[in-house]
């Protein structure tokens, strides 16, 4: 149960600079999440795989099954790789009911098969209801459940998902996640999930490959790979809420820091030391929840930075308060509702920000 | 009235609509979906009848057509007798004035299909011809309705080709137009204005159901 890809395809996509696709990758079975900003080749690899591009170079094969080799000269035509693709737009037949998309890969079978499987996939993905219905009567949420339902009733080798969950709500993703993850926990196949979404990534943990013009960055758990950025790019899709720019003023590796100026104020920040040298700028990422919120001057704390400044705005999202601090640069802090109750924090008041030394991320 | 003229332009214009339907959906798919680099000189090609004046269509059609024209030569050899001056003479120059018609509206409609739909009906498996038979045909029923609207309404009014090609032969190839025509020579208008009207209320008719049914305004020329 393994899928390889080496892929290399130069991409035109418009209204950017082409650049070259080019990733050799292994997916073992079970959930791999392909993470990146968009315009990165995520999809363009999905559909590579799939059989709906052909790469310029390179070989993918799925087990002992050829798909693609550009020396050998074969391509296997998309209709006999026997994956399931489903795609960001769904692409649900608006003309044909559930029903019959969810029965549109299976003409091979027998009426009364055929029927079995539909009622297993109807009852797994809870859409039993709304077989007679059309994709245009169904909510965002039921008609990904349909395009997922339509994709795995034909029991593929390998699923590929491009952003499949975007637009829901956290809860339905979760549901729709934790269907899907006990279908696979029979099936056990490789499953390429796309998102520039770090929630998605939160929910499906596993492995993590992050894609970047092209080329693979990182790769390994979500936890290692996110919580770290290495590029601007990378760190504006993880969520990176706080991305800012400053200038190296010296190093002090006896503390193991070095001091930054941040622009466009008089503040400074210690961050971890690194390889920029003094007097280089440097981007710093910070996420939002990574900074603390105090009423009074913090004392006795480890944190070495301190900033003083003022809440601009409060706003309620979900379940979390998106916070905007102005301490000489305007800061994103998410606070939950229970601490904004105990601090009864509002618009105008003086507060502390406080920054770990560890959660400056400096980025390329 | 010359019920003749108008059962045979009838007659002529479903034929032809038939016909070249057959002809144009497997042309108009090719068009919408190749990406041969020179596919623009066929597009050009089957733009000529909407610029070239019918005579000249109907000019080269009746030395084609004629005992010394290719087809002309190649249908005598397979059915005895010649094609000009018969009724399918008149089909096949018909089908050539009206090919823009029925093939462009049926480009713009395979054009506007939403690719990914495609994609996903080969990723589940299916051939190329079951993908046009369940999903490309079925969401294109609009365009080919027009399709065959507009070609029926254009055959129908035709008069440059079929004087050319057919000449005028009654209950062969004396339609509509001809027979308008006609009797405006032999100065009888109150006859050429009663099949004029009828022909202008059966073009408005038809117009309607197309504008009615479709409600993006349609073009003859291929939408860039």
């Amino acid at each position: 149960m393994n899928l390889t890809a080496q892929v290399r395809k130069q991409l035109h996509s418009s209204g950017s600079t082409p650049f070259l696709l080019d990733v050799n990758l292994d997916f073992p079975a079970g959930f791999t999440v392909l993470f990146g900003p968009s315009g990165a080749g995520k999809s363009t690899l999905l559909d590579c795989i799939a059989g709906l591009q052909t790469p310029d170079a390179g070989r993918i094969a799925f087990n002992n099954d050829l798909f693609f080799d550009h020396d050998a000269k074969i391509t296997l035509p998309a209709q006999q790789r026997h994956i399931a693709y489903v795609f960001q737009s769904l692409a649900l037949f608006p003309h044909l009911s559930v029903e019959e998309n969810i029965a549109y890969g299976l003409t091979q079978l027998a009426t009364d098969e055929r029927q079995q499987r539909i009622h297993e996939i109807t009852s797994a993905f809870h859409i039993d209801a709304l077989r007679q219905r059309r994709p245009a009567q169904l909510s965002g949420g039921e008609q990904q459940r349909v395009a997922l339902a339509r994709s795995l009733v034909t029991q593929p080798r390998i699923l590929l998902l491009d952003e499949p969950l975007t637009g829901l709500d956290a809860g339905l993703r979760r549901k729709i996640l934790d269907d899907l993850r006990s279908w696979n926990a029979a099936n056990n196949i490789p499953i390429l999930y796309v998102t520039h979404n770090r929630e998605e990534v939160d929910a499906i943990g596993e492995r993590i490959v992050t894609l970047e013009h092209g080329r693979v960055q990182e790769s390994g758990h979500p936890g290692q790979v996110l919580d770290a950025p290495r590029s601007l790019a990378l760190a504006q899709a993880a969520g990176f809420e706080n991305l800012l720019h400053g200038v190296v003023l010296e190093h002090r590796p006896a503390d193991g820091v070095m001091r930054v100026a941040l622009s466009l104020s008089n503040r400074e920040l210690e961050i971890p030391l690194g390889a920029a040298p003094a007097g280089s700028s440097v981007q710093i990422a910070i996420r939002a929840g990574d900074i603390l919120l105090a009423t009074e001057p913090p004392k006795s704390i480890s944190a070495r930075n301190i900033l003083p400044g003022t809440i601009l705005s409060l706003d309620l999202r979900g379940s979390l308060y998106i916070v905007h601090v102005d301490a000489g640069l305007v800061f994103t802090v998410h606070v939950t509702p229970g601490a904004v109750r105990a601090l009864s924090l509002a618009a105008g008041q003086r507060v502390w920000l406080v920054l770990k030394t560890h959660s400056c991320h400096v980025v390329v | 009235m010359n019920w003749q003229a108008l059962f045979l332009s009838v007659r002529l214009a479903a034929t032809v609509s038939f016909v070249l339907l057959l002809l144009a959906l497997p042309l108009a798919y090719w068009l919408a979906f190749t990406r041969w680099r020179w596919k623009f000189l066929l597009e050009s090609i089957v733009a000529l009848p909407l610029v070239l004046p019918p005579t000249v269509l109907g000019f080269y059609a009746l030395i084609a057509l004629g005992p010394r024209g290719f087809l002309g030569q190649l249908w005598q050899k397979l059915f005895g007798h010649s094609l000009a001056f018969t009724f399918t003479g008149l089909v096949l120059a018909s089908m050539v004035y009206s090919l823009p018609f029925a093939v462009q509206p049926l480009i713009a409609s395979f054009e506007a299909l939403d690719r990914r739909l495609l994609d996903a009906s080969a990723v589940l498996g299916a051939s190329r011809s079951r993908t046009f038979f369940r999903v490309v045909l079925p969401l294109s029923l609009p365009g080919l309705l027009t399709a065959v609207v507009l070609c029926f309404a254009h055959t129908l009014g035709e008069f440059g080709v079929v004087l050319m090609v057919g000449g005028n032969l009654p209950g062969i190839t004396r339609t509509v137009s001809i027979d308008i025509y006609d009797r405006v020579q032999a100065l009888d208008y109150a006859g050429a204005h009663e099949t004029a009207l009828l022909l202008l209320l059966i073009s408005f008719a038809v117009l309607s159901v197309v504008y009615g049914v479709n409600r993006r305004v349609w073009s003859p020329w291929p939408a860039r």
